[in-house]
This record gives C-alpha cells, structure tokens and sequence, in this order.
C-alpha cells in the first residue's frame, strides 16, 4: 500500500507525467530506498544555507517539470566547492525553462549501478538491475526479474550480469556491500508493488554502490500514460 | 470446465461436412475419424442425406446418444448457431476449426462465441486452429493423415499457437524418436488459453514435460502462468517467437529501453525454471532430455570420447552455453587409470575431456563411466560414442545405460543417426538414455537440465 503521502507526490506529478526529482527522491526515502543528503532550494540563500547543512563539496541540478533529461541542457552541476559556486549555478539555472528551483545535494562515489521497474504488458511489474551510468545503454549489461523480488533474486541478478566482477572487487578495487544493494533493491521492490499500475517506467541511475553504501543519486519515475 | 471429452472423446460429430468437396476440411476430419481411429464419428449437414453409406445428420439435435466432441468446420457466420446447437444438446466441448474470426477483424463474432461458451461453462478449442492430436485416439487436423509425420504416444504434451509450428513440430519430434502425450493447436485461444491447459497438462499422468509455442500472452497473463509453471514438477519448456520487435517504440527511460518485451520475457522465465527454448532445434533437445531428467543441475559435465577432437568440440559448444566441463581431480584421474585396460591405460587422456582413443574396448567405456557416475566433480555425464571405432560392439548402448541406472546420474549420448548404428542407438533409447544426433544437440540435452532450475 503506498502512503497518503506518497499518493499525493504522484497525484501531483500528473500534468508533467513524472515526478519532479526532489519529490523522487523524497518518495523513495519514505519506502526505505537510501538517498543522498539532499535540499530543495528556491534561492541563492537556500542553496547556501543547504550547503553549509550538507557539506561542500554538492552538486546542483535544476528542477523543472519542463526538463526531463537534465543533462541535455547543462542542468547538473557536480563538484561545487563553496558558495560562489553555487550562487554561480543557482544563477545560471534560473534562466531555464520552467525553472522552479535547485537540488543541493552531496555528492557521492563508488560503481555507478542501474535500478529500474517497469509495468509489463505480460507480466506486470518488473525489475531491473545492472551497470549503470550515462553509457548504460551501450553496455545493455542488465537482468529483469519479476517483481516482488526475494533476496536469492537479486543474487542471480548479479550473477547474470557480464560485468558483475566489477561489483565484487577488481583490480584492487573494494567490493561494493552486496548486503545494502539487495537491501535497497528489495525496498525499491517494495516500493515498485505499492506503485502498482501508476507507473509506467522508473529509472535509479546511477545508484552509486561503495563497500559502505548504496544511495540513489538521481531519480526517474515515468506515470502510466 | 471439464476437459475429458476434448481429449479423450468417444464419440465425434464434424459440422461442415460436403457432400460434393471432397477437399472440404471437413471431410478431411470425418475420413480419417471415421477410418482410421476407434471412436464413432457423425457427419453434420444442415442438407442431410447420405455420404459415404452414412447418414448425415442435419443438426446436432438429430443423433441420438451421446456427443462428447463437435468439430467445427463451417462458415464463421455459422458457427454461433452450431454453437448454440452443441450447448443445447449437451455436447462435451468443441473444436472450432474455422477461421474468420479475430484474426480478420471480427473481433465481435469472436466475443459473441466466447460468451456464449463461457455463460454454458463449454469447452471450445480455437477458432482458427489444427485444433488436436491425441496419438492412437484421434486427431481433428484437416490435414490428410498421409501427409502428417505421426509422433507416437510419448511424454511430451505440446501446445502451440502457431498449426503450422506444432505439424512442423511434430516431424522434429518423430525424427529424434521423441512421442506426444497430446498437442493442441490453440489458434486464436478465445476461450481456452495456455495457461488452461498447463493446468490439464500438469495433472495428466501421460505427460512428463510440457511444451509451448507462444507468440505472447494477454495483459498480466504471463505473470499468471509463470507462477503457475513455477508450481508444476513437470520441466515447462517454451519456444517464444517475436523475439525481436523490441526496441521499435520510442521509449523515455533506460529502463523501458533495456527491458524490452523479450529481455523480459526470457529472464522471467528463467527466473521462475522454466525453459526457454530459443530455436526449434533447442526444442526437440530440450523436450527429450527433460523427458527423462526432469530435474536441473548445476552443469558440471564429465566428457568422455574415443576422439580427441570431439572432445574439444563438445568442451567449446558446453562453454558456449554456460556448462561447465571442470578439470578432473587426480584422485578421480587415478581411479579412472586404474579401471582401464592395459591397452590404453598410459596413452588415455583422463583430466575431462576423457579420451580414451580409438583403442578402448567396451569394458573401457564401462569403466568409465562407472567411475565419472560417482565422482561428485560432475552431475553430468556426455557421453561421445563414434562407433567407427573397432573396440566398441553393438552391445555398448546397453550395457552402459545399465551404467547409469545405478545411480541415475544423467547421461547423454552423442551417436551418429545413420541405420547401421541403430541397434547401439535402441540400447540406450530403449534403456531410458536420451540418445543426439550432433555434438550440438547433446550439449543441448545437458543445458536444458540446467535450464531447469531457477535462476
């Protein structure tokens, strides 16, 4: 079941048919998905004071019900170090379409992963998981469960991926917490079955999975047309 | 809804039957019916007189005694009154052989049957379909019976949306020695649907593996089969067409994109154990070998050969696959060594594959496979027996499939399908060892067992 609450973050998000990233990530933090240390901020003020609360460095991404794909239009600014800079990209956002203010968020590292659901037609609501980043869809290195997902689900979800040697420690790199990725997946899981047939599509990517953690660090979720 | 009377009928009416076309399908239906198979079968007419000494009945409501199935061979215009006339007179189910239906537009005259099928609680098969064939019973394919390749009966129930798919089929099945509890030809599946005859297929004691050809399910329907599936102990196997319309929609999200309708579909269905079949070769494979290992493995396979390039063969075509062909420990090897005749005991090869040359006799073979039936290293024995080799006699199908009943670990054999090698062929066939024609087909067998279990 989802909550009232998360029944009216939906609702709203109805007339840009997806939900504007604050309200994602805040959907996602109430179903027990971990996000990143983030603030919704509607001046250069704001952005500072929720800077100073995060801590620099933040990256900054304009929210807009106009804009979809942040990127395409030079939305995300990471790597901010002080408050200069961040008045610098309030600044610059502003003058975007349908600006309607500022994530400051931490920044994160560790392997960037994808997690996503969709509806499907046959089968209903699915998940996936797999190597994310902006190159996810040159790598198609992804497997599809059904949902609800079970704990050995996500364990055969790794083992199917090409490139799941990268999660479990390459060359000196330290092992992504295995344990908090099936955590977090399963809550999305959760989250995706409370969903139901209101969604059409939702994309996690990049979920950056570190030996301590794994945190969503920007959300997508597409309504049922 | 009982399905008894579409399967196993002891009394048929055809509707359509011509009493000028020979051709008609069916005549086709009543012929074969009526001549080569031991149920009793009234031809329907609404001009009645006489065909072929018989007396045609002008409706349903004209025989006496009761009908336990209707094949539909009339007009789609028709078939509603038809219909109509076998509820009434309390026939068992029908098959509805007709096309016209949706799959020209007419989606109403579809809807109209179904209805009245479903408020009646009556069985119909179709429309639009080859509807079934139920080995050494009867079958309602309006295709002559001299035309058909005839699979025996055998454990392999197989439903197909596709008539042409499910006689293609039948011929592959027929080639590898392989026979059929019951196939239908689901057509248009108005009515009854897979998942209805999954459930009957699951509960018929004939049938040890369950087959399907599907070109896609309704909404959510797959979610319910799968689940359903997940449930059975019989091996599931699917062979799924459109495999490659994805990614043809413009799409807003990665997800959306990457999960496309196939990815989908072929992970869900490894995810609940059952096996996708992705060409009709992997079919016929996949439905022999689970048909007598119904349960998966991990897939460590032990190999043994008399050629060392068929070894390697096999070795890369298992890899391919995600078998694995693990090297021998050195107390297995030693153990092997010592089983074997003084002949080949220093120039065998033993680490996996294990080649034993060109210079084993029988008892070699035996000894082998003895020993790789107890080693834990494998769960898998493939088994590459050319018979050009002058050590091995006829007698070796059978001796070593007594081999493997001792201890039922699985075991395929690779022997060329040529006439002369038949008698070493029946004696693993005959013995309960699944027997490929290719490298390819054996390595096959071995991956659908591992198919077999959830991913």
């Amino acid at each position: 079941m989802l909550s009232a609450d998360g029944v009216g973050i939906m609702e709203a998000a109805r007339p840009q048919g997806w939900v504007l990233e604050p309200e994602a990530l805040r959907l996602l933090e109430m179903s027990g998905v971990p996000v990143p240390r983030f603030a919704w901020a509607r001046s250069p003020a704001e952005t500072v004071e929720a800077a100073a609360g995060i801590g620099y460095p933040v990256v900054a991404k304009v929210v807009s019900p106009q804009i979809l794909h942040k990127s395409d239009v030079q939305g995300v600014q990471p790597g901010i170090a002080d408050s200069g800079g961040l008045t610098d990209a309030y600044e610059r956002f502003s003058r975007l379409p349908g600006f309607e203010g500022v994530i400051v968020a931490e920044m994160l590292s560790g392997r960037e992963l994808i997690v996503g659901a969709k509806h499907d037609f046959q089968f209903g609501p699915v998940i996936l998981l797999g190597i994310g980043g902006t190159a996810v869809e040159v790598y198609q290195d992804t497997a599809t469960r059904m949902a609800p997902l079970k704990a050995s689900d996500v364990q055969s979800m790794l083992g199917c991926l090409r490139g799941r040697r990268l999660l479990t420690g390459h060359r000196g790199a330290a092992a992504v917490n295995l344990s908090q990725l099936t955590e977090t997946v399963l809550r999305f899981s959760d989250l995706v079955m409370a969903l139901g047939d209101r969604i059409d599509s939702i994309d996690l990517n990049p979920v950056f999975c570190s030996s301590e953690r794994c945190v969503v660090a920007d959300a997508r979720i597409m309504l049922a047309r | 809804m009982n399905f008894t009377p579409l399967f196993k009928p002891k009394t048929i009416a055809v509707a359509g039957v011509s009493l000028s076309n020979e051709r008609h399908p069916a005549n086709v239906i009543y012929n074969k019916t009526h001549l080569r198979y031991p149920v009793k079968v009234y031809p329907v007419n609404p001009k009645g007189g006489t065909f072929k000494r018989d007396r045609v009945y002008r409706s349903m409501d004209e025989i006496s005694g009761p009908i336990d199935l209707a094949v539909i061979a009339v007009r789609a215009d028709h078939v509603p009154e038809i219909l109509a006339q076998c509820i009434r007179r309390n026939v068992g189910g029908a098959v509805i052989v007709s096309g016209g239906f949706a799959e020209i537009g007419r989606v109403d005259l579809q809807e109209q049957i179904t209805a009245m099928a479903r408020e009646a609680n009556f069985p119909f098969i179709g429309p639009n379909c080859l509807g079934i064939y139920a080995p050494g019973h009867f079958d309602t394919f309006f295709l002559p019976g001299e035309r058909l390749v005839r699979p025996t009966p055998g454990p392999v129930g197989f439903v197909s949306q596709s008539g042409g798919v499910l006689v293609d089929q039948m011929v592959k099945f027929t080639e590898q020695g392989l026979g059929l509890s019951l196939a239908v030809s689901i057509g248009n599946k108005a009515l009854i649907r897979e998942i209805d005859l999954l459930r009957h297929l699951a509960s018929d004691p004939e049938t040890r593996v369950i087959a399907f050809y599907v070109e896609g399910f309704g909404r959510n329907e797959g979610r319910a089969f799968v689940e359903l599936a997940a449930g059975i102990p019989k091996p599931v196997v699917i062979l799924k067409a459109g495999k490659t319309t994805e990614g043809s929609r413009a799409v807003s999200s990665h997800t959306a994109s990457l999960a496309g309708d196939y990815r989908v579909f072929s992970d869900v269905l490894a995810q609940h154990g059952i096996v996708e079949a992705r060409s009709e070769f992997e079919l016929t494979c996949f439905c022999e070998s689970l048909s007598h290992y119904p349960r998966g493995i991990d897939g460590n396979v032990g190999i043994i050969t008399v050629s060392g390039g068929h070894g390697a063969l096999a070795s890369d075509v298992c890899a391919g696959l995600g078998l694995r062909v693990p090297r021998l420990s050195e107390a297995v090897q030693r153990e092997l060594r010592a089983g074997l005749s003084d002949n080949i005991r220093d120039i065998a090869s033993l680490g996996n594959p294990v080649d034993l040359t060109g210079s084993a006799v029988d008892e070699d073979f035996v000894a082998a496979l003895s020993v790789l039936s107890q080693a834990r290293e494998v769960d898998s024995v493939l088994l590459l027996l050319l018979p050009y080799s002058p050590g091995i006699s006829s007698d070796l199908g059978a001796r070593l499939s007594y081999v493997h009943q001792q201890n039922g670990k699985p075991l395929v054999a690779y022997v060329p399908h040529v006439e002369k090698y038949r008698i070493l062929i029946e004696g693993f066939e005959l013995n309960n060892v699944p027997v490929a024609s290719s490298i390819d087909g054996a390595a096959f067998m071995m991956e659908a067992m591992r198919r077999c279990r959830p991913c």
